[in-house]
């Protein structure tokens, strides 16, 4: 069996990047949850949040194709 | 994209796994051979694209009625979502009006060049070549430099790699911290991030093409049904890949209002 090493090493560090996604959703929703009016202000947020989050594993991504 | 090494190809009969290659077709205008002219599909969708949406929107804004009509209501809806979900919302009510035809066109842009991904026979989404990403989020970095320097002239750099409340000490760290995070990382991400989750979702469905092709045709007979699996896999990441490729265009329009706003705002 042939492959590359590189991407179990980016499924590895994906497992980061999905526990901070799910931070973010989770407090969006609890958010959300407890005071439904504030959904406008906390859904760009959110998204920033996401964005940011995001940005390690995209990175990750990269890496593992381009190393 | 040098070392995506999926499993070795071309071991007799065993199944040959799509790669990178396979999503780059030849390139329809072939002259210049030696260079290439760069015209391949992802270039003639491009131009498909910008016509569908100018078809669209001249078509749903040609007769505008007090009482609008279908078209035009849908002209509206999706005007109106990205003035004043992504543009009023973020920029601020103040100043966001000049930004409007930038953010809109880069949403429908975005948008309609990611759902070819799930149209049948185009099936490609245009980010995914990386050309594309880096193109329109290269307009975007130029794009909020240049306002912060005309809002705020030559102090503007200042303004954006220097926090305020920070302790005396720790100031050169933060601002390398600074310099690398906004000038450097954010262009990247911005496009790397379209690029990415187009060129993973479009490999994701051509991978369980060719699984499902490879079990159902040429596998040993008591691997044939695993084959409905993997089409049923494929179906369902394919109505995932609708989701993020419209979850994707917004986020890229949504960190354009953001990069925006940051660099009209008046502090850091």
């Amino acid at each position: 069996m042939e492959g590359n090493i590189n991407l179990v090493g980016y499924g590895l560090s994906a497992i980061g990047g999905a526990i901070g996604v799910g931070l973010v959703f989770a407090a969006y929703i609890n958010g959300v949850a407890r005071q439904p009016e504030a959904q406008r202000v906390l859904q760009p947020i959110a998204f920033l949040g996401l964005a940011l989050t995001e940005a390690l594993a995209i990175l990750g991504l990269v890496f593992a194709f381009v190393l | 994209m040098i070392a995506l090494a999926l499993p070795a190809a071309a071991n007799e009969g065993g199944f040959v796994p799509p790669t990178l290659e396979d999503m780059h077709l030849p390139e329809i205008l072939p002259w210049a051979a030696e260079y290439g002219t760069g015209f391949g599909k992802q270039m003639l969708l491009v131009l498909l694209s910008v016509a569908l949406i100018a078809w669209f929107f001249l078509a749903a804004s040609r007769r505008g009625q007090l009482v609008p009509g279908k078209l035009q209501h849908l002209g509206e809806m999706s005007y109106n979502f990205v003035r004043n979900s992504v543009g009023k919302d973020i920029i601020g009510e103040r100043d966001y009006r000049p930004y409007v035809p930038l953010l809109f066109s880069l949403f429908f842009f975005i948008l309609v060049n990611n759902l070819f991904g799930s149209v049948p026979l185009l099936q490609i989404p245009t980010p995914s070549h990386v050309g594309t990403a880096y193109a329109l989020a290269g307009i975007v970095y130029i794009t909020w430099i240049v306002l912060g320097l005309k809002k705020h002239g030559i102090g503007y750099f200042k303004l954006a790699v220097v926090p305020a409340g920070v302790p005396k000490a720790i100031l050169p760290l933060i601002v390398i911290i600074e310099i690398i995070s906004t000038f450097l990382v954010r262009p990247v991400t911005h496009s790397l991030r379209l690029f990415a989750t187009m060129l993973a979702g479009h490999l994701i469905i051509m991978l369980s093409a060719a699984g499902s092709e490879f079990l159902i045709m040429d596998a040993d007979f008591w691997f044939k049904p695993l084959g409905v699996l993997t089409i049923a896999g494929g179906v369902g990441m394919y109505m995932f890949e609708i989701l993020i490729q419209v979850l994707q265009a917004y986020v890229f329009v949504l960190l354009t209002a953001i990069y925006i706003q940051g660099s009209l705002a008046e502090e850091h």
